[in-house]
């Protein structure tokens, strides 16, 4: 039988060339996944590895409470000084030890933007050996920094800043902008640095002045002479460290540290791609299944006449499984090779946008191979299992039947009420959603989301017949005879035009979900930043590290600011229950936020708090109530309720005094600035609040509209993206509809030729095919996009936990974008079909059987 | 027998029943297939008139040329030397669109396997050709030809809820209701028992006598030939005989003169 399965492959491969188009498809994505993650993976950390070669041990300096110390001007204290790295270095077996200062730095750019995405703007300590030269930061270009106004860069940080040797470079590390001459170029292999980073490096001095106290260092890396024991090293510099104050780590134990958190980023980035790879594979299920169905409708006769000359049912099953298996496999080998051009080509493509991948060879590993082309089969065979049980049941006497009888239909009424039973209980566990308001009830949604995208597509073609009857009457009043007929052809077989549209469908109600949750997300967030922010501009700093406590009053004091209330961020216990603590100035506050009261009014001295009403309700709070609170720093005070507001996003559960926060924040520090002005926001005006900032390329001075673009630009990105993954889904469903309508135009042939004959032209073929293509596609789209607004209707609530003002709003435009989408993909999976019905032979056609 | 049953049905036709007027019309009428060694003449040469309002049957064994004959004077298929006329239209002389219009407007078809759309009802196919013309049908003549065939009680019903002698009831009302030039049949009874047989070819005779419809049909039957007004013999792509006036009788045993002179040749 093995050689019956592997004739029919051959003997069809035209007609199956759509279906392992779609298997392909599906395994293509698994593989590129598969091997992307394992490329990049292993690139990044042969990389780690490599940037940790020659440390022997590291010497990080701890604070059994807090890490190291941080003064009141923000500087960072050690233990590690140059006593303590000299008794390291003095220890047998120590080669070399390199004293480290670590910080950041960030870059202005040519445009003022600043360089490099913020947290991975690392800053470091050049330090040359007796040629002048850093082993860990090779020159390619001038000399390494030796004097307080000297700085180095990396190759790729100068690039992008357009700065040559002997510019000056402008730059912030947490306050004002500095400036100092570039004197040399490096190279790195840092991985913080390549993935969309900067460095930027000083001499020893200057950095323990910017980052440290002088003698002091965040880093003691030690390297070991050939032939040492790593572990009795770590393990004799331990003994010499202060207890409890430093620590000692052996390199070994750091790389393993590294490569375990790069697996589990690329794990996490590998399970995203892979449920959006099964969803592509699924949609492939359908297509298979319609097109072995097909096949052993069209074999019945042979197959009743292999059952006649001895072949048992399960031999039948066995056979079409295996022409299955093959199919699968042939496909699954295909795709596994176009998986690794994808692979390639999105390293290219990430790279080529900034994402800095490590160099490495291709990593095609045993694993990826064999469960993509496992995943390849196991699909194809389970999705033809169906189909061969009805092949098993073709009685040998139709072999005998020379009459070719169309096959009859069987009753929907079995499947009808399972798709019913199944689409019920999804709606009802959807309604059951729209009553809960957490996020962890996530599980649940996506549980009453598969159910009822389940049940419709059980019971697709039950709703195949009013939707395409529905369609029918427009292309039938628009096209005449074609559209009649086209409304017919896509009615003929529901079972098959029902698959059809549901593997369009699971595309587009994913797609439509996440656009509607997305679209009303940003909706939601535009509310949100403008709602109670009488302030024109909200100033902060890219790296949340605050700006200092006197800023805010040069900012007051500029002509054309009415006023500039500072926002501190604290908290404060209650018997063991903490509230966050807007720290502010009271007088100004009310011209830059607006706060509702719904019970008293804003607090004015030093003493006093105004809460939210969230806050209040839970902690049973009233009006005129004095608390005992607790902060951070053990002290205790009694703070009285004025007033409880409405919340708003623009501060926390309660409002005090700036001077009540202050005394509790080491170093203190203003994370926000309100700046309300006086004729409203202008470039001219924006420009001297930088100016009165220190021009500081981490600032950010942000109206109304870039607020707005800064939270609704996040979720257009993730849309994109998510559209970009189910993109590959809604291809296999176009292939899928190909695939079906080759398969109408083939079974139909005598009807075409006869048309042809009784005077139908060319082009009213085509036009039939397109229509029924288009009918089908159309289908799938409503199904689709009204299964998606459900959903999102029912599962918004659980996004609006986080987002007081979440509402369901429907992006109507988009939808009729995606509307025309599918009348776009109908007109274009018919292209081809439509061409080869076209040009049928007619007399070949009519005498066809 | 059931034709004569029926005819009763047929309008009564203003135009004088017979003329010498000529439907169609083949002269050195040649269809070559292949080249070189698989080159295979079909026709050769042909010439031959199909009358207005008359029946003509063209028989011939297999191979001899006669569906050939009939694809090409119906527009179904290429010519490759000579002339086929349809009136006055020179059908080598179209391209496929004109063809298809020619088709359409002026040729009916019935073929052997019905060949009637599944998803149509009966109705619906029998006036198939002028929906695709974006025609009206012309309800009396409808009514008449739907009459005649016996379909009244019929016509909602679908083709497989329908016997094929009934199928190919429908297939004949179809190229009937149109009123075009010429009908061309293709082995209209080769899928059907005798009597459903009769009955079809009793319609067709009686559209050539009442409706004055021009009728060419291809047949390897005798008894369907005997319903003609002419048989033209076709072998080896030839016309080598030509009956008139008919019977089965006279058919069969010209037929058998051609059989044992093939055979002694």
């Amino acid at each position: 039988m093995l050689r019956t399965a592997l004739r029919n492959v051959l003997a069809h491969k035209a007609r199956l060339m759509m279906t392992a188009l779609a298997v392909l498809l599906g395994v293509a994505f698994v593989a590129g996944t598969l091997i992307f993650s394992d490329t990049v993976g292993e690139a990044v950390k042969k990389a780690s590895a490599k940037n940790l070669d020659g440390v022997a041990v590291s010497v990080q300096a701890v604070d059994a409470d807090t890490g190291p110390r941080t003064d009141k001007n923000g500087k960072r204290s050690t233990l590690l000084d140059d006593k303590l790295a000299d008794k390291v270095r003095a220890l047998p077996g120590v080669e070399s030890l390199r004293r480290d200062v670590t910080g950041t730095a960030t870059l202005a750019g040519p445009d003022g933007i600043p360089i490099g995405n913020g947290w991975q703007n690392l800053a470091a300590n050049f330090q040359p050996d007796k040629d002048g030269r850093d082993a860990r930061y090779p020159l390619v270009q001038g000399r390494g920094p030796a004097a307080g106004d000297e700085i180095a860069l990396d190759r790729a940080t100068a690039e992008a800043a357009h700065l040559k040797v002997g510019d000056t470079v402008r730059f912030a590390t947490d306050g004002p902008v500095l400036t100092k001459r570039l004197v040399g170029i490096v190279t790195t292999d840092d991985p913080q640095v390549t993935t969309g980073g900067s460095l930027a490096l000083f001499d020893t001095a200057t950095a323990q002045k910017l980052y440290l106290h002088p003698g002091q260092f965040d880093e003691l890396v030690v390297g070991a002479a050939p032939g040492t024991d790593q572990q009795a090293l770590t393990a004799k510099v331990r003994e010499i460290l202060p207890k409890d104050r430093a620590e000692a780590t052996s390199g070994s134990a750091l790389a393993a540290e590294q490569s375990r958190m790069v697996t589990a980023q690329n794990k996490a980035l590998s399970q995203t791609l892979l449920v959006f790879a099964g969803i592509a594979l699924f949609v492939g299920i359908f297509i298979i299944a319609n097109t072995f169905t097909m096949l052993i409708s069209q074999r019945s006769r042979e197959i009743a006449l292999l059952r006649a000359v001895g072949a048992s049912r399960r031999q039948v099953v066995r056979s079409v499984l295996a022409e299955a298996a093959l199919l699968g496999l042939v496909s699954s080998v295909v795709g596994l090779a176009l998986g690794a051009g994808i692979a390639v080509g999105l390293r290219a493509v990430l790279d080529a946008n900034g994402a800095g991948f490590p160099d490495g060879p291709l990593i095609i590993s045993p694993t990826a191979v064999l469960s993509s082309l496992a995943v390849g089969v196991v699909v194809t065979v389970l999705a033809a299992w169906l189909p061969s049980r009805k092949a098993a049941k073709i009685a040998p006497v139709e072999a005998l039947n020379t009459v070719e009888a169309p096959p009859a239909l069987r009753s929907l009424v079995i499947r009808n009420v399972l798709g019913t039973v199944v689409a019920g209980l999804g709606v009802a566990v959807m309604l059951y959603v729209t009553t809960l308001k957490s996020s962890d009830d996530m599980p649940i949604a996506m549980l009453g989301s598969m159910l009822t995208m389940t049940g419709v597509i059980i019971l697709a073609p039950l709703l195949s017949r009013p939707l395409v009857s529905l369609a029918g009457r427009l292309t039938t009043r628009l096209f005449g005879v074609s559209g009649k007929l086209a409304k017919q052809n896509a009615l003929r077989n529901p079972r098959r035009t029902a698959a059809t549209a549901s593997a369009l469908m699971i595309g587009l109600t994913l797609i439509t979900g996440m656009t509607v949750v997305g679209n009303s997300a940003q909706q939601a967030m535009d509310t949100m930043t403008a709602k109670g922010l009488k302030a024109d501009y909200k100033v902060g700093t890219s790296t949340y590290t605050g700006l200092d406590p006197a800023l805010s009053k040069k900012v007051a004091a500029l002509p054309g600011v009415e006023a500039a209330a500072p926002l501190r961020n604290a908290s404060f216990q209650t018997g063991g229950d903490y509230t966050d603590l807007t720290g502010t100035d009271l007088a100004t506050v009310g011209k830059t936020v607006q706060l509702d009261f719904t019970s008293g009014g804003p607090a004015h001295a030093a003493n006093e708090i105004a809460v939210s009403r969230t806050a209040a309700k839970e902690k049973g709070w009233h009006t005129g109530q004095t608390l005992d609170a607790t902060f951070n720093d053990d002290k205790t005070a009694k703070l009285r309720i004025t007033g409880v507001y409405e919340d708003t996003p623009l501060v926390n559960s309660a409002v005090g005094a700036a001077s009540l926060v202050a005394p509790h924040m080491t170093p203190v520090k203003d994370d926000e600035l309100l700046v309300k002005t006086r004729g409203g926001a202008s470039d001219e005006l924006e420009k001297q609040i930088r100016h009165t900032l220190g021009d500081s390329p981490l600032l950010k001075v942000q109206d109304h509209a870039d607020l707005r673009k800064e939270n609704a630009g996040q979720i257009d990105t993730v849309l994109y993206v998510v559209y970009g993954l189910l993109g590959m889904a809604v291809i296999i469903a176009v292939v899928g509809v190909v695939n079906t309508l080759a398969m109408s135009v083939f079974e139909r042939t005598r009807e075409i030729g006869m048309l042809r004959a009784i005077g139908l032209a060319r082009n009213g073929i085509k036009q039939m095919v397109r229509l029924e293509s288009v009918v089908i596609s159309l289908f799938g789209a409503v199904l689709g996009i009204g299964v998606g607004i459900f959903l999102s209707w029912a599962g918004g609530n659980l996004v609006s936990q986080g987002l007081p003002t979440y509402e369901l709003l429907l992006p109507w435009g988009r939808l009729g974008l995606f509307v025309l989408l599918a009348l776009v993909v109908g007109v274009l999976a018919a292209l081809w079909p439509a061409r080869r019905a076209a040009r049928l032979n007619m007399l070949e056609s009519i005498g066809a059987q | 027998m059931s034709h004569a049953a029926a005819s009763p049905g047929f309008p009564a036709s203003p135009a004088p029943l017979r003329t010498a007027a000529v439907a169609a019309r083949a002269t050195d009428l040649s269809k070559v297939y292949g080249q070189g060694d698989t080159r295979v003449v079909a026709l050769d040469s042909v010439s031959v008139d199909f009358g207005k309002a008359q029946f003509t049957a063209i028989m011939g064994p297999s191979g001899s040329g006669k569906s050939t004959l009939m694809h090409c004077m119906a527009g179904l298929d290429t010519i490759s030397g000579g002339s086929a006329r349809i009136g006055d239209t020179e059908l080598s002389s179209l391209n496929d669109r004109q063809l298809t219009r020619l088709r359409r407007d002026k040729i009916g078809f019935i073929f052997q396997a019905f060949n009637l759309l599944p998803t149509l009802t009966a109705l619906e196919n029998i006036t198939l050709p002028m929906d695709i013309a974006a025609r009206k049908p012309e309800k009396a003549w409808l009514d008449a030809v739907i009459e005649t065939v016996g379909l009244s009680g019929r016509l909602s019903h679908r083709p497989a809820q329908l016997s094929g002698g009934q199928q190919q009831r429908v297939a004949v009302a179809r190229a009937l209701a149109a009123q075009p030039e010429i009908i061309f049949a293709d082995e209209p009874t080769g899928n059907l028992d005798s009597r459903s047989g009769a009955e079809v070819l009793g319609f067709l005779r009686e559209s050539v006598r009442a409706m004055n419809q021009t009728v060419v049909m291809v047949t390897h039957d005798p008894v369907a030939a005997g319903y003609a007004d002419r048989v033209v013999f076709l072998a080896d792509g030839r016309i080598v005989e030509e009956l008139h006036e008919p019977t089965a009788d006279s058919v069969l045993d010209r037929m058998r003169l051609f059989d044992s002179k093939g055979r002694t040749s």
